[in-house]
């Protein structure tokens, strides 16, 4: 849309970022992209999400939207004429923010416990990540994505998770490919969309930023 | 549609079950009901198989096809029986229910709950804090009759339900929400002239008993 006003207060490494820098490339939206500075949050972002101070914000025409899945859901009813990320039957559409809401419930704050605890926490946050995994790979089934043919609201909830697997597993000990290759090959498979590829980071540099975010919050 | 083509397994204390059964009757949509009865204790089979991931109430099976969580099940309502809409037609306007409703599911029960589920000097704390998050909802609601305008929607259907249980908290607590927050408490008894939401929340002395009930339950002092 001509004379739009798009900006996205974000932070790297956020996979909750990487969601809305999905979700706007699919459309086709030029944004302008504002690294945000989370230790040290500026007047910006405290105006525009005065309630949670958190990223990411998208700022449309001056207008903050928060939340990465509502912000998500605003692009697709707003740039709704190039790739729904919804689908159009009303129970197909609750079934997308079923899974999507898993993925907020479960996945983050499991795989959260993988990186911030030791010993039995740990062993108890892997499985239960595993079995929240397997989950999904259920759900996917035979499709290509969660969406079916194309990409949709489920992979963009689900898949920036994909680039934080290399850091849980180093420091958990563990491989998902090993208990769930279909997902892998899933993950895989929507990195060749530009799209994804595009709007998620190197797994290597997400490793390093939790190794250092360990080393600060003294876990070995 | 007919009656027996919408199944909704409910709790009738629960305040998400009350969000579905209010958002349906604000529909016009008749439906059939089935209580829990014993969510602490047996869950029936049909919940289980219904609702595996989670197995929690409410449920609303159309035609067998199950939906959960009452967010979720809400916004299929409103889709599927698009008259009168519970979302504005703009997309930040949406945006901003859809905001709000999640901060009310965030914030609003849990800080509700925590005010009896403590004890002690901790009870203050609880309190404060829930008082916090209804200044927000206060702020939120600014000079208008409800959370999305001139009209009950969506954020109002997530809220409303919850409030049935503001009065056990008020007794735990020894406060009352009108004194704290005068607008917000305008803003129920606004919502409370609705039919749809007079028929649906509970006495809010039931509540209070059912709560007197499960503290003991949980062996809460």
């Amino acid at each position: 849309m001509a004379g739009d006003q798009v900006t996205l207060l974000d932070f790297w490494a956020s996979p909750f970022g990487m969601r809305v820098r999905i979700a706007l490339a699919e459309k086709g939206v030029k944004y302008e992209y504002s690294e945000q500075d989370l230790r040290n949050k500026s007047a910006l972002l405290l105006q525009m999400n005065p309630v949670h101070k958190k990223i990411p914000v998208l700022v449309h025409n001056g207008k903050p939207v928060c939340e990465s899945l509502i912000i998500v859901q605003y692009i697709d009813e707003v740039w709704k004429d190039k790739a729904p990320l919804l689908p159009s039957d009303p129970y197909q559409r609750a079934q997308s923010r079923f899974w999507a809401d898993f993925v907020d419930k479960k996945i983050y704050d499991l795989s959260r416990k993988i990186w911030t605890t030791k010993g039995e926490d740990l062993e108890a946050a892997k499985k239960d990540f595993i079995d929240c995994l397997k989950l999904l790979e259920g759900e996917l089934g035979d499709k290509p994505y969660f969406g079916g043919e194309t990409i949709g609201y489920v992979d963009i909830a689900f898949v920036p998770f994909y680039v934080w697997f290399h850091a849980y597993e180093t420091v958990g000990n563990f491989k998902v490919e090993a208990e769930c290759p279909k997902l892998i090959a899933y993950c895989k498979r929507c990195l060749q969309k530009e799209s994804v590829s595009k709007s998620l980071q190197d797994p290597q540099k997400v490793y390093d930023f939790v190794v250092m975010l360990r080393k600060n919050f003294g876990i070995e | 549609m007919a009656k027996e083509d919408l199944l909704l397994l409910d709790f009738w204390a629960s305040p998400f079950c009350m969000r579905v059964k209010v958002a349906l009757a604000e529909k016009g949509v008749d439906y059939e009901s089935k209580q829990e009865e014993n969510l602490l204790g047996g869950k029936s089979e049909l919940l289980l198989k219904s609702n595996p991931i989670y197995q929690k109430v409410p449920v609303l099976l159309d035609n067998g096809k199950p939906l959960s969580e009452s967010t979720i099940i809400v916004s299929y309502i409103d889709e599927k029986w698009p008259s009168p809409p519970l979302l504005p037609a703009c997309a930040y306007g949406r945006s901003q229910a859809r905001f709000w409703a999640d901060y009310i599911d965030k914030k609003l029960f849990d800080a509700t709950c925590s005010i009896w589920r403590s004890t002690g000097a901790a009870v203050e704390a609880s309190k404060k804090e829930f008082i916090e998050v209804l200044k927000v909802l206060e702020e939120a609601l600014g000079e208008k009759d409800f959370f999305g305008g001139e009209t009950f929607g969506f954020a109002d259907i997530m809220a409303i339900p919850i409030t049935s249980w503001f009065y056990a908290s008020e007794k735990f607590g020894n406060f009352t929400v009108e004194a704290e927050c005068p607008k917000l408490s305008a803003w129920i008894k606004r919502s409370m002239q609705r039919e749809s939401v007079a028929k649906v929340l509970p006495d809010p002395e039931k509540v209070y008993e059912f709560v007197v009930m499960f503290r003991k339950m949980l062996g809460i002092e």
